[in-house]
């Protein structure tokens, strides 16, 4: 009887907390389609807002999508040889670079952009290219797809696999492309989830790196918090829950049976 | 052998040559800039000595302090409830409390805004029960409350994992040998979660130092360090003053990461 009470506490706390998570974003979702939010949704429905957003911010949409799938891209060509060297050779040495690595995710993005903009900031063609934010996005992002890769590189048993494709006499291309990639696909997938979803959401540094023709979907949202109406905001708001819900979902899917590995790491 | 040496060092080239040219050339150059200002060196220690940057070091690390506190006693509750307690629901709860994992602090920001703003739910409910409405977003207590909300997806995750590894029978044999449940929790749960403890909680720690999004959505008036950093840096243009408390505060969090790792003894996931 007492552990059925200590249950239900349990469960009415657990309810709560979700609470304290979900009812701001419904809250959000519905302001932004609200003609009236003050007044409350008796006022009404509208997609006014939400076109109001896509007429005014659209091509902060668009940059952010373009700018996570150019940073998938690089961190894909950059992270899994490097993943694969990390598990190949595990010393001092590979812990150490690896602990680098994970450095631009430890130091805050404000000091990463600091840096950034007081070495190259005087390239200005650089400076005010999307290439810029491009190169802080992959720094914070590229640590999450070597591990990602490195996790499931780590469990299986690569050297056995490789030696026995080389006594076939297998070099070492075909044994990359058709051992190594086919075996750490899951690893690249969740890693490339998490790259695509962290890059859409970056802010810290792409504040400081962006500039008034380089402006992501946050910058955006930054922008309409501080300036237009709460409506304006939870459109946009709404907007972008929208493009990053599937991204967080697959990645829930796909992180599950190892949810330690992925977990921790962004973003502010 | 060499032959395959020289090939891993091919693999690594890439990352490596970016990420000395994109991270540790502009570190090093951030550090000597933070020394050329009008203060030299000194700057390096002015966020102890001087007032302004030492009331915000520490009002920072209070934020952060108490954020980690509170992430890790709702996650505690709820994420060992959620792995012990397998019933209909279960795995949409525990969805719904991991989905804001990669929200950016910005709309972070504006969840604190729609429930304690100006026109937030908060406000509303204390206005229609008491009829004074309570407002509170954007104060340091908004940022607390918002770094909670994105500290709980992150830490649960951790805390369910080392849940799953705890032994059940530990606690039935505590528990038949006539322990408390508050006896079990403290001599068995607790000890068994500690080094998740330390790991979320050195995360959420660093994490809530050096987050900007939310205190800027909230307040330029929130005083905290990473909001001190950007007003140096753009209203008063004191670039070596913003790239030395930068580079303090990545110290900092780098070093709370790095001694959690140790503590905890396992491999810990930076923060972000």
């Amino acid at each position: 009887m007492k552990r059925r009470g200590l249950f239900l506490l349990q469960l009415g706390f657990t309810l709560l907390v979700c609470a304290f998570l979900v009812v701001p974003v419904i809250l959000s979702m519905l302001a932004g389609l609200t003609v009236n939010y003050f007044i409350g949704v008796e006022s009404g429905l509208t997609l006014r807002w939400v076109m109001e957003v896509w007429n005014g911010y659209r091509e902060t949409i668009f940059l952010s999508i373009g700018l996570s799938l150019a940073c998938l891209a690089v961190t894909l060509v950059l992270g899994v040889p490097t993943a694969y060297v990390l598990a190949k050779r595990q010393n001092a040495l590979t812990r150490t670079l690896e602990e680098m690595l994970v450095l631009p995710v430890a130091v805050p993005g404000l000091a990463t952009a600091l840096a950034l903009i007081v070495t190259y900031g005087s390239l200005s063609g650089f400076r005010t290219s999307w290439a810029f934010i491009l190169v802080g996005h992959v720094l914070f992002t590229l640590p999450f797809m070597v591990r990602s890769v490195l996790a499931v590189l780590s469990a299986i048993d690569l050297k056995t696999l490789e030696e026995g494709a080389a006594s076939l006499g297998a070099g070492f291309w075909p044994r990359f492309r058709d051992i190594v990639l086919p075996n750490c696909r899951q690893g690249i997938l969740a890693g490339s989830l998490m790259v695509v979803t962290l890059s859409m959401g970056e802010f810290n540094m792409t504040w400081l790196l962006h500039t008034p023709f380089t402006k992501t979907l946050p910058v955006g949202l930054a922008d309409a918090y501080a300036s237009l109406r709460l409506e304006v905001g939870s459109a946009y708001t709404l907007v972008f829950f929208l493009m990053i819900m599937p991204l967080l979902l697959a990645l829930q899917a796909f992180a599950k049976p190892r949810p330690a590995k992925f977990v921790a790491e962004e973003t502010e | 052998m060499r032959h395959e040496v020289r090939r891993l060092i091919l693999l690594l080239l890439p990352a490596g040559i970016v990420f000395a040219a994109f991270f540790l050339l502009p570190m090093a150059r951030l550090f000597l800039i933070g020394g050329s200002g009008k203060m030299g060196w000194a700057a390096y220690t002015a966020i102890l000595t001087d007032d302004l940057y030492l009331s915000s070091l520490v009002s920072t690390f209070a934020v952060a302090a108490a954020t980690t506190a509170a992430t890790l006693v709702i996650s505690g509750i709820s994420g060992v409830f959620l792995q012990r307690h397998k019933f209909p629901g279960n795995a949409a709860l525990v969805a719904m409390l991991t989905f804001p994992l990669a929200f950016p602090g910005v709309v972070i920001g504006f969840m604190v805004i729609m429930l304690a703003g100006r026109q937030g739910l908060i406000g509303q409910v204390t206005q229609a029960l008491t009829g004074e409405k309570l407002v509170f977003a954007y104060t340091i207590a908004g940022l607390f409350m918002g770094y909670v909300y994105f500290s709980i997806p992150r830490t649960i995750l951790t805390v369910m994992a080392a849940a799953e590894k705890l032994d059940p029978k530990l606690e039935e044999a505590a528990r038949s040998l006539g322990a408390s449940p508050w006896h079990v929790l403290r001599d068995v749960i607790i000890p068994g979660l500690k080094p998740a403890f330390i790991s979320a909680g050195a995360i959420c720690f660093a994490t809530a130092v050096g987050a900007f999004g939310t205190a800027f959505t909230l307040a330029a008036k929130i005083n905290v360090l990473p909001m001190v950093i950007y007003t140096e840096f753009t209203l008063s243009a004191n670039i070596a003053m913003a790239a030395a408390l930068s580079f303090v505060l990545g110290i900092v969090t780098w070093l709370v990461l790095a001694v959690a790792r140790t503590a905890a003894g396992s491999s810990v996931a930076a923060a972000g």
